[in-house]
């Protein structure tokens, strides 16, 4: 009997565990007891980090592109479809072009996507640089902005890199004081809830650096709508703001498989966040973005999870017991400008607390990107 | 059980997330739900008791009860 293994998903963590298993079971899957099959609904892996440079005019879009074949080992089978439908009764995936496929254990790992529609007048008012295609509407958009006021607002919650929002006014702030327009420029950061971060030890550290940047902060601040013509934010709270240049991070959801399948709300797999093991289904786990640990959704986070799947699903095929856990180990770079950054290491048990900011972390936070392309071969 | 005369339409079960997850948990919970519609908010973060009652009143929503029960706190939040 052939134990058959379907990671759906050729992200971060899709692409990684596929790896992973192909290094750790080899011998099983040389013999064909077991079979990997990673289902992605593109053919490129598509590395989303390089978005946050784009707008700047350090990198383009086609640098966080690559095709997965070139990124899978062989031992892996690829299939380039989209998953329609979980079965988790039948074990079986029901997917847009090809055959239905049954598993014996299932990993979704099909991350986030943005869901701007649930703001209206957002898609049209607003710009972003979570997608290539607004990464590089946006990098037009401040190639031609020389004065006003540029509104960076966190809207959805929980989105990707939770660090990106700050990053992001830190290397604007940094970007048009060095070409000499900043102060033309004013610049707002809003954010949900009464912090500038959700995590409080993130948000300690980050407040008083805005302020002396004269980054100004609206928090409590919950946008309902955005009125294009009239460049205009209204929120929940009743406090309404004017743009000339607005920078949504949208609302995220993920895909809409995972809700049908009753595996949790609104694209976020329930589970349980030591094991990744779905809480309403067997031989199913998470990963990444759409495992609901409450985690911030990184590429860290769904490299350290890759891993803990890929021993769990080795020992299980093996017959043994799985240990390997999943601690909450987050790592991330954060710009605090166009040539510094911060870092920060945390876990469920230890919160975070950022080094001071330095050349040298800029540059290996330019050197992790580029060697990313390593990380998803699963050879760093 | 809750003294509110109406049903809630929603219940946000954040029990186990750090500070501020039961916080934007409501707000997203509140974001998709009708003016007038009531939401559970459950949370063991004992931050949520300030946090919860800060947002309500600033975002004019009204924090109708909050139900101490034998490990979490229930709140009961009235979209306005
Ligand atoms: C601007 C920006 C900057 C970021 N910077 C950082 C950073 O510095 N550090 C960091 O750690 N993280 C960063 N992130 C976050 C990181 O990119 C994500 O958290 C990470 O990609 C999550 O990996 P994943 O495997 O869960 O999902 P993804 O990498 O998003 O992959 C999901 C895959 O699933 C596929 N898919 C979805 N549904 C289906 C389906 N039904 N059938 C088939 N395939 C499907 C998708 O097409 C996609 O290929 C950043 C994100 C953004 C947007």
């Amino acid at each position: 009997m052939t134990h058959h293994v379907v990671i759906v998903g050729g992200g971060t963590g899709g692409t990684v565990l596929a790896n992973d298993l192909a290094d750790r079971l080899a011998s099983e899957l040389a013999s064909g007891e077991v079979r990997v099959t990673l289902v992605n609904d593109d053919p490129d892996h598509v590395y989303k980090p390089v978005w946050l440079y784009v707008p700047f005019g350090q990198r383009e879009s086609v640098d966080g592109r690559r095709p997965l074949a070139d990124l899978v080992a062989d031992s892996v089978t690829l299939r380039i479809d989209r998953v329609t439908d979980v079965d988790t009764d039948a074990r079986r995936l029901r997917t847009r072009e090809g055959a239905p496929i049954e598993y014996d254990s299932l990993v979704l790992a099909t991350g986030s996507r943005l869901a701007p529609g649930e703001i209206p007048g957002l898609r049209e008012g607003g710009h972003d640089y979570y997608s290539e295609s607004g990464a590089e509407s946006l990098r037009e958009a401040l190639l031609s902005f020389t004065g006003g006021h540029l509104v960076l607002s966190v809207i959805g919650t929980p989105h990707m890199c939770p660090a990106a929002p700050l990053e992001f006014v830190f290397m604007a702030d940094d970007w048009f004081r060095k070409r000499g327009l900043r102060e033309d420029v004013d610049i707002t950061y809003t954010y949900p809830i009464q912090r500038v971060h959700g995590n409080p030890h993130i948000a300690e550290w980050a407040r008083p650096r805005m302020d002396d940047r004269d980054i100004h902060v609206e928090t409590f601040f919950n946008p309902e709508s955005v009125d294009p013509e009239d460049r205009r934010i209204a929120t929940m709270e009743g406090t309404d703001i004017e743009y000339d240049l607005l920078v949504g991070i949208p609302p995220h959801r993920g895909a809409d498989i995972v809700a049908e399948a009753g595996l949790g709300d609104s694209g976020w797999v329930d589970v349980d966040e030591h094991t990744l093991e779905a809480e309403n289904a067997d031989g199913v786990y998470a990963i990444g973005d759409t495992a609901d640990t409450g985690v911030p959704n990184a590429g860290s986070v769904a490299h350290y999870q890759a891993g803990v799947v890929g021993q769990r699903l080795a020992s299980e095929i093996r017959g043994r017991p799985p240990t390997a856990t999943y601690d909450g180990k987050t790592l991330c770079f954060i710009e605090t400008g166009m040539d510094e950054a911060s870092f920060v290491e945390f876990d469920y048990d230890h919160p975070p607390s950022p080094v001071p900011p330095s050349q040298k972390l800029h540059w290996a936070k330019l050197a992790y990107n580029e060697s990313y392309w390593l990380t998803a071969r699963g050879l760093l | 059980m809750t003294e509110t005369d109406i049903e809630p339409v929603a219940t946000v079960d954040s029990r186990g997330a750090a500070c501020p997850g039961p916080l934007m948990d409501l707000i997203g919970k509140i974001r998709d739900v009708e003016p007038g519609d009531l939401v559970v908010l459950l949370s063991d973060n004992e931050q949520s008791l300030t946090d919860v009652r800060e947002w309500t009143e600033e975002a004019g929503n009204e924090l109708v009860e909050v139900d101490e029960r034998d490990d979490h706190y229930a709140f009961y939040v009235k979209k306005a």
